[in-house]
């Protein structure tokens, strides 16, 4: 079933002695349950993409469905609304609040959906649970390692139930060991629970657990492959196959 | 090149610089103002007494001014730090540069003297500018001729301001550039990444603490108050301030602990909307500066304070000349000696001075001061019971006795209610506030006296309002009014005159009143020894409802400049820094609402968090500062009692629109700069 629509969608930057074209001509489309991979360079115009997406920033030409809305046409309150009850994000750097506790960082996507308290309490459990953050949902950000952070905000982008999860770079600022981690809960979201993923990378390996990956270069759409019945490590050596035929400065990012 | 780096710094860092820039001009133009009132007051019409007042006021206010700039020095000195604070991280891109220390303070040396002396042209425009408003307000309090008034600049005053402001910035730059040198790189470039630590007191130790502290200041504010605080030592006094200033710094330490425990059991208030957010960032900035807290408090106590008693001495003043000061001009006479009925008027006319022809008409009183009886025989079964020092003092005094007609020509004349008594009553007047207190308990049961052998027992179970003595404060300490007949038997050993002048304006009747003053100090005072001849114990004296006004306007005019000052530049500095304070922390704080923004919450549910936190963040202090008053000006009412002024309520109005204005304006400007801080930027 097709979630999300991306129909041409163009995003220029600059003014016309000197336009860039951060976005040319994009289009695919998702269904719903999906884990999405997206690559690309540094510049290439994947993390544009996702803002575009997210409504954080405003295509300039072509349209955006999810589900049957064109988000593209949404306005102030209702592009409010959207955000808050249809999509999560998790970012590169966390972005927890830093003067509030794990719980309450993950019970405030809820009260800002206006969520009863009595509601808060078991959505914020159960899925601390998922995640394996139940211990630490007492502590701040600062009494975490970045792993455990990440998770915390992965549990803030899916404690509303939203129909995509949108994640920039989520394993940017982790070491290996944690990137492992989140990407195998990822991985367990995905399956187990049909969380739509949309995650944006440039490490083939957080990419070999997407089930689909999406290339861009220089704004436009590269290739797309999608992992099949094939096993981890077969679609880790595909997308490394694809990055080669990229050439360029994609490698350098492995 | 370092003057460019610091003008665009300067433009740079305009956001953070709109509040410290807003209050230097502030204080440069009270600064002028205040200083600048003797020019102003140069020009205006008034009688000598008042002149001398001015010009106790002058050097009130610049002994004042010192006291101002010390203030006005410390509020500088740590806005400056606070700003420096925030641009570590520029600095330290400057080491990393290669800039020297010595480069690095010449680029804070620029920037300090660019603001200063931005800020000091500023603020003498405005100054100037406020100055002429406050030439009314100069004119109005003296009770001078606004005809008179022309547009003045205080050159003086401008130069002083320029002095004092300029050895605060110096102070500044010498500060800026003893923490440049002491800095280190690491310590610079790690100031942004230290992440706040969040520590949870103990709830039962804030408990504890909430309530010992409690105590602690309900104990002050009752000793305060209580009856025999003045009968003490002053050294209780000073404990119960020094209680008071500790228990509300104990206050602020436990209420930041407390308020966010509140709020969080309340799990329905706690998750709503961003509530969570909301009061974690009230409660971080109440505990990081819990003693900021507690000096600003304090500041605004004094605040509250100094403005409404000043403005209590002016209208109290001034109410109580229009009702008991109404004759144009009093001689009194007392003399212990009188063989016959003391008549003051005859007496002076056998020195050859007629005062009677100054007036259009006038009254003359007489009545006994000799009675034998004291005050102690008419406070009865009371007299043992007071711990009152001005009453102990009073208990042996004897009490002044005048028949009830002698009283009711006076009363007339004076406006005040006329009596009538039956054969065996008597009525004391009396308006002095803390002795009719006194004679209000004794009346009330019953106190029978005897006066010349004739028992007379109360018409009424209170004091009456009345006097026989002009004056511009309730002074009389009591009057028996006894009927005729009982008055009979006694020799008349003081007399009064109490007179008016014939109707004019303004200038007649003063110059009348020279006239007649003059003639009474060249005629009588001039051969007093003359005068008295064999009474030893004659004693007169003269008032004049000139007189009296003219020393009670320049007090309540005194008062509420003095009031002004102090308490404006206290309640700008308080201000100042908790706007300081609170715009820092939104700059902190984003990122923060760029992450609630990305989560979906609405502009308006983060406006009305923004403006609950600044709201609180501004009303804590004062809710505590208000209660302080409460009991404060309470205090000072029993203090001023004592000399016959009370509070009113309009002083109290007048207090409140001056602080909310101030106040309330550094909040609206705090609150819309934090907004366009917090603005989603695209």
């Amino acid at each position: 079933m097709e979630l999300l629509k991306i129909e041409n969608i163009e995003k220029y930057y600059g003014n016309k002695s000197s336009l860039t074209k951060a976005l040319d001509d994009v289009s695919f489309t998702v269904n719903k349950g999906e884990f999405v991979a997206i690559m690309g360079a540094s510049g290439s115009g994947k993390t544009t993409l996702l803002n575009c997406i997210s409504t954080i920033d405003r295509v300039t030409a072509g349209h955006i469905y999810l589900e049957d809305t064109d988000i593209t046409k949404l306005k102030g309150k209702e592009l409010n609304k959207f955000r808050r009850d249809k999509l999560g994000f998790i970012f590169q750097d966390f972005n927890l609040l830093d003067t509030l506790t794990a719980y309450e960082n993950i019970a405030l996507s809820l009260s800002i959906q206006k969520t009863p308290a009595k509601k808060i309490e078991t959505a914020v459990t159960t899925v601390a649970e998922q995640l394996g953050i139940t211990d630490v949902l007492k502590k701040y950000p600062y009494q975490m390692s970045g792993g455990q952070k990440q998770r915390v905000a992965s549990a803030r982008a899916i404690v509303t139930s939203p129909k995509i999860v949108l994640a920039d770079e989520p394993t940017g600022a982790l070491d290996s060991k944690s990137s492992k981690m989140l990407l195998e809960r990822f991985n367990y979201l995905n399956q187990e629970h049909d969380t739509t993923i949309m995650m944006v990378t440039h490490d083939s390996f957080s990419a070999s657990y997407a089930s689909r990956v999406i290339f861009i270069k220089d704004g436009k759409l590269f290739n797309e492959i999608s992992r099949g019945n094939s096993s981890r490590k077969e679609f880790f050596d595909k997308i490394i196959d694809v990055v080669t035929l990229l050439g360029g400065d994609v490698s350098d990012a492995l | 090149m370092l003057f460019k780096i610091s003008l665009s710094n300067i433009r740079k860092s305009l956001r953070d610089y709109t509040i410290y820039f807003f209050t230097l001009i502030i204080g440069v133009a009270i600064f002028y103002v205040f200083n600048a009132i003797g020019t102003q007051t140069a020009f205006l019409k008034v009688s000598e007494s008042t002149r001398e007042i001015i010009d106790i006021l002058k050097t009130l206010l610049s002994g004042m001014s010192i006291f101002v700039s010390f203030i006005l020095g410390l509020l500088i000195v740590y806005a400056s730090r606070f700003l420096m604070k925030r641009r570590n991280n520029e600095f330290a891109l400057y080491m990393l540069l290669g800039m020297g220390k010595a480069k690095i303070s010449a680029i804070l040396l620029i920037e300090t003297m660019i603001i200063g002396i931005a800020s000091l042209v500023c603020g003498l425009l405005i100054g100037t500018g406020l100055s002429q408003v406050m030439s009314a307000l100069v004119v109005n309090l003296f009770d001078a001729d606004m005809t008179a008034y022309r547009f003045t600049i205080s050159g003086e005053a401008i130069i002083k301001t320029i002095i004092f402001f300029s050895i605060m910035y110096a102070v500044v730059m010498v500060f800026n550039s003893i923490v440049i040198s002491k800095c280190k790189l690491i310590n610079l470039i790690q100031s942004g990444r230290r992440s706040e630590k969040i520590k949870m007191k103990n709830p039962w130790l804030c408990t504890f603490v909430f309530i010992a502290a409690t105590a602690l200041l309900i104990w002050a504010y009752l000793t305060v108050n209580s009856e025999t605080i003045f009968a003490k030592s002053m050294n209780l006094m000073i404990i119960c301030i020094i209680a008071g200033a500790v228990a509300t710094l104990l206050i602020f330490w436990s209420v930041s602990g407390l308020i966010l425990r509140l709020v969080m059991s309340v799990k329905k208030l706690y998750f709503k909307s961003l509530n969570s957010f909301t009061f974690r960032q009230i409660s971080s900035k109440i505990n990081t500066m819990v003693v900021s807290m507690t000096l600003i408090c304090l500041m605004l106590f004094v605040t509250i304070g100094t403005l409404s008693t000043a403005f209590s001495i002016r209208t109290s003043m001034n109410d109580s000349l229009k009702t008991l000061c109404n004759a144009d001009a009093e001689f009194f006479g007392d003399n212990i000696d009188a063989k016959e009925d003391f008549d003051v008027v005859e007496r002076f006319r056998k020195n050859g001075f007629d005062p009677v022809k100054y007036f259009d008409e006038y009254v003359t009183v007489s009545s006994n001061g000799l009675s034998n009886i004291s005050i102690r025989d008419t406070m009865g079964e009371v007299a043992d019971t007071n711990d009152s020092i001005l009453i102990t003092a009073l208990m042996d005094m004897q009490e002044e006795v005048i028949s009830l007609s002698e009283y009711n020509k006076a009363a007339e004349f004076l406006g005040n209610p006329t009596f009538t008594l039956d054969e065996d009553q008597y009525i004391i007047v009396c308006d002095m506030p803390t002795v009719d207190e006194m004679r209000n308990a004794a009346l009330s049961t019953g106190t029978k006296i005897t006066v010349n052998g004739h028992e007379l027992s109360p018409k009424y179970k209170n004091v009456q309002e009345g006097y026989l003595i002009i004056s511009a404060q309730h002074m009389n300490v009591g009057l028996i009014v006894v009927p005729d007949s009982v008055a009979e038997g006694f020799t008349a050993t003081r007399s009064y005159l109490l007179g008016n002048y014939p109707e004019g304006d303004k200038e007649t009747i003063r110059r009348t009143d020279e006239a007649l003053i003059n003639e009474y100090n060249s005629k009588i005072q001039g051969n007093y020894e003359q005068f008295v001849g064999n009474d030893k114990g004659l004693y007169v004296g003269l008032d004049t409802h000139l007189m009296i006004s003219d020393s009670s306007i320049g007090l309540g005019a005194m008062a509420t400049f003095l009031g002004l000052y102090l308490g404006i530049v206290f309640l700008i500095s308080s201000a100042a820094v908790l706007a300081l304070k609170e715009l820092s922390e939104t700059i902190d704080s984003i990122g923060r609402y760029d992450m609630i923004r990305k989560l979906g919450a609405d502009e308006k549910e983060i406006s009305r968090s923004l403006f609950a936190q600044t709201g609180i963040f501004f009303l804590i202090p004062m809710v505590l500062a208000v209660i302080h008053s409460v009991f404060g000006i309470k205090f000072a009412q029993n203090l001023l009692r004592a000399a016959g002024i009370s509070n009113s309520i309009s002083s109290l109005v007048a207090t409140a629109i001056i602080i909310l204005v101030i106040y309330g304006g550094y909040f609206i400007v705090t609150y819309l700069c934090s907004k366009s801080m917090i603005k989603e930027r695209k």
